[in-house]
């Protein structure tokens, strides 16, 4: 659905936002995904508020320190996909290639390491069932901890699975040469999307591990 | 967009069935909704028809299955579980797969590019996606009816924890085919609103700015924006009541500490920009319509856009209004009631600036003229019975009884539904270019308004003494017995009011083969969709029109006819070679 | 077909009462005007030939009346509405000598916990009814309001009481009876099959023929059962 950025543009030079409509659009979709995950994290912090006692202190269940790394490389993520977009405005091609690869592996890297923290949570007693949690082993907290944490790191881990998708198809697209120095709305999007799930991990990092 | 030019040598299929014709979308949105609302209109005739004659044999009933119609000797008689499917799914399936694809779906993809003057929607194939995750959407909701268990049946907000766990109700697959179901209109929905928004700022003709934008498509503009805020709400609530449901999260369920009422907050926090997703558009369609009748411009034209947005604004903080006897703090109550009081407002002003604009007008009561007066005398008492219900201790008494039900009838049915029949019938010359037919139009419109009048304006009365909404069979509480006599005639009504539909049926079929041929502007309307021929070739426009004034320059002194077209050259300009784009100073 | 309430019993009655009146006074005078001016400019203003309509787009100032009047209306009804409902739904608003109740709300039934002799509830002489509630007159009762399974709602139409049974919360409904007589009970909130089944009666006695009755029942209270409460009415 990319269209090149320039024919938009001079079909309609007034009196539109001399924004690409591509970009515009990812702009708005973004302004939904804030609203979903507000749902989200709000639930979660209403019914923090009201279940104290369902929650764990930091640290005393999820393995913080795994995540935090888990979150260092979500962020140099974010870093690899602003040298991939430095590099089409540039028309380099190679490190458009270079750097779109890298941030599909970390990004795999990421939720690679999720799902390995899913399971050893898990085997702990760690799950999202109310009639399950902390029936494997005794655990800190109750079923509403459970719940929460899976909803919200889980849509999250899907967010980044779906980035990690697109990604693949935007570096085919970059092996095709469909990109350049005046045409890389494609890559550009594709950026904006990254950025904004590593900024709800940061979000959620926060509020689900430190605080 | 190379494809466009060569539409016509488009195999069938993708002109017509997968298309990315905004036009055709419009087309397929209008089809798919006009059949849901048969459906919740036959829904509602059986619901009436049990709470008109309680437990007697519902004539034909013999054809639904034992689950849903006991069968006796003497005919087959409504089971209590399946009438609460039955409202619910009435209620369901005319808000969101009726009224909201009529207003959005149609309206949206029919007028957005044809008003702002685009060729096509900024996203062509994301709209096919919409209609074509809208459609199957529906269908699954009403495959549940048909599975173990039965349809849905905790009403049409789904309040937990009757809705969050099998047990309460019996009803396991049929929920979670609701949710699943609302869940991909809810993606449906987003794809539109994106690219509603996305075409309206970028896509509008040189000239055509923010104030030169007819009402329609501002209030649909506000609408997108509201869907795409409010409907990922209600699809996260969604999700965690699907979790519920299915894999054993209690995040409703108070077995484990669960809140059910962070559902309702969730529900009408979502809910609340709903209802006026289910009208602004609705006001848009009428003011265009009705500057048209009156030949006037609007009154108030900024005003008007004015009232839209701070509707928009106010519409998220007055959520809690729907949960004043919930158990809600009465302190947040209060806070609710005066917001909510405040939301009358702007439906005041749009009201009197309604009045305005056909006062001194010299009007033309054209059938869409008619069924827009209607809109506008029936929301006057919709939006007036809100005042009732926005007062906490008067809403104690008539929370969740038949006054709520004729609020609604009067906002959604005499407000959305006459907005919608005023819209389809003036837009269906840019749809299937040829007039529907006056007279029987007419007709339809003073039958329907008698009728529907009659079906709904009892029920405040009957709310007021006291009758409770939702429940099977009235006559089990003595206080409401000597009710019954009006639940009778109420439900006489309704069965002449959907049988009236059928007129409008008929003069919509019949019309798309052996209406009046339209022409280009067949109301002598103003707006850029009425420039090109009905209907408008793909791509809309041949070239790109420049916009030199409002839609509503209706009667200008300056010209000689009573309307003057968006994109006809100022006499002045005449000499200039007026069709290359050019910028244009408000 | 009436568009009057039905008479109340209660001391909430007169206010709940009294707005309703003023706000279908007020809604209603806005009601007969805007229509009749609508029909009024439908008539006046209808098409003839040769004519053409006053080109007018609007006037400032009619847009700052019609904006500021019904904004003082609304918050006018807003402000007076809201003592009664501190009133109604306040829990610091019970009285103090109020009678303490308990009523446990299930699918499909309203079950009554009396406080019994000794004016506690939670205690061995408590006493319970189904679907069916005693209280004296002219007493203030407070009621904690609970259920067990789904949300239901307490709906006491002539004492102009309703109040949402939420599982897992205790919510605090009170009122006064203010005249002797057997009033309905409903549910007003879809809580499953039989919803439509869930309703009751409302006594209110004299005080000395509640006291006896609190008494008699004391005296039996582990063998009272539902059938004898049935025939107390
Ligand atoms: C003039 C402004 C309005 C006010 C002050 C208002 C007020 C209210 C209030 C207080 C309720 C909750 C009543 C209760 O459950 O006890 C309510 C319910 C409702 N309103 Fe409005 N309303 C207004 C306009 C509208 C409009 C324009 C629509 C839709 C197009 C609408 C649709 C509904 C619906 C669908 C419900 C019932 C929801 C349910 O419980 O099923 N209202 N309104
Ligand atoms: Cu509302
Ligand atoms: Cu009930």
């Amino acid at each position: 659905m990319s269209q090149p950025a320039a024919s938009t543009a001079d079909r309609h030079p007034m009196p539109g936002m001399m924004v690409y409509n591509v970009k515009l659009g990812m702009w708005i979709f973004l302004l939904s995904e804030v609203m979903f995950f507000t749902a989200l994290i709000g639930s979660y912090i209403i019914l923090r508020f009201a279940h104290p006692d369902h929650f764990a202190e930091p640290g005393a269940v999820l393995n913080v320190p795994l995540t935090a790394f888990n979150t260092f490389v979500l962020i140099c993520s974010s870093v690899s996909m602003v040298k991939a977009y430095a590099a089409i405005t540039q028309g380099d091609q190679k490190g458009l290639k270079f750097w779109l690869l890298v941030t599909i592996l970390l990004g795999t890297f990421f939720v690679g390491v999720q799902v390995y923290e899913y399971i050893i949570l898990a085997q702990e007693g760690f799950v999202p069932m109310a009639e399950l949690y902390g029936v494997a082993h005794e655990i800190e907290g109750a079923a509403l901890y459970g719940a929460t944490f899976y909803t919200m790191t889980g849509f999250h881990g899907t967010h980044v699975t779906i980035g990690i998708l697109c990604m693949w198809f935007v570096l085919y697209r970059a092996w095709q040469g469909k990109y350049s120095a005046d045409n890389y709305g494609g890559v550009e999007i594709m950026g904006l999307y990254w950025h904004f799930v590593d900024l709800v991990w940061i979000i959620l990092f926060t509020i689900v591990y430190l605080i | 967009m190379d494809a466009h030019a060569h539409a016509h040598e488009m195999p069938w299929i993708r002109r017509y069935v997968f298309s990315t014709d905004h036009k055709i979308i419009a087309i397929q949105f209008l089809l798919m909704s006009l059949f849901f609302l048969v459906v919740g209109g036959l829904l509602a005739a059986m619901i009436r028809w049990q709470l008109g004659f309680p437990s007697e044999p519902m004539p034909g009933g013999m054809l639904l299955p034992d689950e849903m119609m006991a069968p006796t000797p003497a005919g087959a008689i409504m089971l209590p579980e399946f009438y609460n499917s039955l409202v619910t799914m009435h209620g369901t399936i005319m808000i969101f797969f009726a009224i909201m694809p009529l207003l959005v779906g149609v309206f949206g993809n029919l007028l957005i590019p044809l008003q702002i003057g685009a060729d096509d929607m900024a996203f062509p194939r994301l709209n096919m996606a919409s209609f074509w995750m809208a459609f199957p959407a529906g269908l699954l909701m009403l495959v549940s009816f048909a599975v173990e268990g039965g349809a849905a049946g905790a009403g049409w907000t789904s309040y937990a924890p009757l809705s969050a766990s099998g047990e309460y109700t019996g009803v396991y697959l049929g929920q979670q085919l609701w949710l699943i179901s609302l869940t991909i209109l809810g993606f449906a929905s987003l794809a539109g609103a994106v690219n509603y928004i996305t075409t309206i700022i970028n896509m509008r003709a040189p000239g055509m700015t923010w104030f030169r934008m007819p009402l329609a498509t501002w209030a649909l503009f506000i609408t997108a924006i509201l869907i795409l805020l409010a409907i990922p709400i209600l699809a996260g609530a969604l999700i965690m009541l699907l979790f519920d449901q299915t894999i054993g999260t209690g995040f409703f369920l108070p077995a484990s500490d669960g809140e059910p009422l962070l559902w309702q907050h969730l529900f009408w926090f979502f809910g609340h920009p709903e209802v006026y997703i289910l009208i602004l558009p609705a006001m848009g369609i009428t003011s265009d319509v009705l500057a048209n009748g009156a030949r006037k411009p609007v009154f108030g034209y900024h005003a008007m856009v004015l009232a839209i947005v701070s509707i928009a604004f106010l519409s998220w903080i007055v959520w809690g209004h729907h949960m004043f006897q919930s158990g809600m703090n009465p302190m947040l109550g209060t806070t609710f009631m005066i917001t909510t009081m405040v939301i009358a407002v702007p439906s005041a002003i749009k009201v009197f600036n309604w009045l305005g604009t056909i006062y001194k007008g010299n009007i033309h009561l054209h059938t869409p003229m008619l069924h827009a007066l209607g809109f506008v005398s029936m929301f006057i008492i919709g939006g007036l019975s809100g005042v009732f219900m926005a007062s906490t201790p008067v809403d104690v008494y008539i929370h969740d009884t038949y006054f709520i039900v004729a609020h609604i009838h009067y906002v959604l049915f005499g407000g959305s539904l006459f907005a919608i029949f005023a819209g389809v019938t003036f837009w269906y010359p840019k749809m299937f270019g040829r007039l529907m037919n006056e007279k029987w139009g007419r007709i339809h419109f003073w039958l329907t308004l008698i009728l529907y009048n009659l079906v709904f304006w009892p029920m405040h009365s009957i709310g007021i003494q006291g009758h409770m909404r939702r429940i099977y069979d009235p006559t089990q509480y003595e206080f409401l017995q000597p009710l019954q006599p009006i639940n009778q005639f109420i439900t006489v009504c309704v069965f002449a009011l959907v049988a009236v539909q059928a007129i409008y049926a008929l003069n919509f079929i019949i019309s798309i083969w052996k209406g009046k041929k339209a022409g280009n502007n067949p109301w002598h309307a103003n707006s850029l969709e009425w420039t090109v021929p009905s209907p408008p070739p793909h791509g809309n426009f041949e070239l790109v029109p420049i916009v030199y004034r409002g839609p509503y320059e209706y009667s200008a002194p300056d010209v000689e006819e009573d309307y003057w077209l968006q994109d006809t050259p100022p006499p002045s300009e005449t000499a200039a070679p007026a069709l290359e784009p050019q910028p244009v100073a408000d | 077909m009436s568009w009057l309430l039905p008479e109340s019993f209660s001391t909430f009655g007169p206010d709940v009462d009294f707005l309703y009146y003023v706000i279908l006074w007020v809604t209603g005078v806005v009601f007969v005007i805007t229509e009749a001016l609508l029909v009024y400019f439908v008539i006046r203003y209808r098409r003839r030939e040769g004519q053409k309509a006053t080109y007018i787009h609007g006037s400032t100032k009619a847009e700052i009346i019609w904006t500021t009047l019904p904004f003082i209306a609304v918050l006018a009804l807003a402000f007076i509405s809201i003592p009664s409902w501190n009133m109604m739904k306040n829990p610091d608003s019970v009285p103090a000598d109020a009678l303490d109740y308990i009523v446990n709300a299930k699918q499909f039934e309203w079950e009554i916990t009396y406080a019994g002799t000794d004016g506690v509830t939670g205690t061995a002489d408590d006493i319970s009814t189904i679907n069916i509630m005693h209280v004296p007159v002219n007493q203030a009762v407070n009621i904690t309001l609970r259920s067990e399974d789904v949300l239901h709602s307490f709906f006491l139409p002539e004492m102009r009481v309703k109040q949402d049974a939420v599982p897992g919360m205790d919510i605090t409904v009170w009122f006064e009876a203010t005249a002797a007589g057997a009033y309905p009970i409903g549910c007003a909130e879809l809580c499953g099959n039989l919803h439509t089944t869930m309703g009751g009666t409302l006594n209110v006695y004299e005080a000395a023929e509640f006291d006896a009755w609190v008494a008699s029942q004391s005296a039996d209270a582990d063998d009272a059962d539902d059938a004898d409460d049935q025939e107390d009415q």
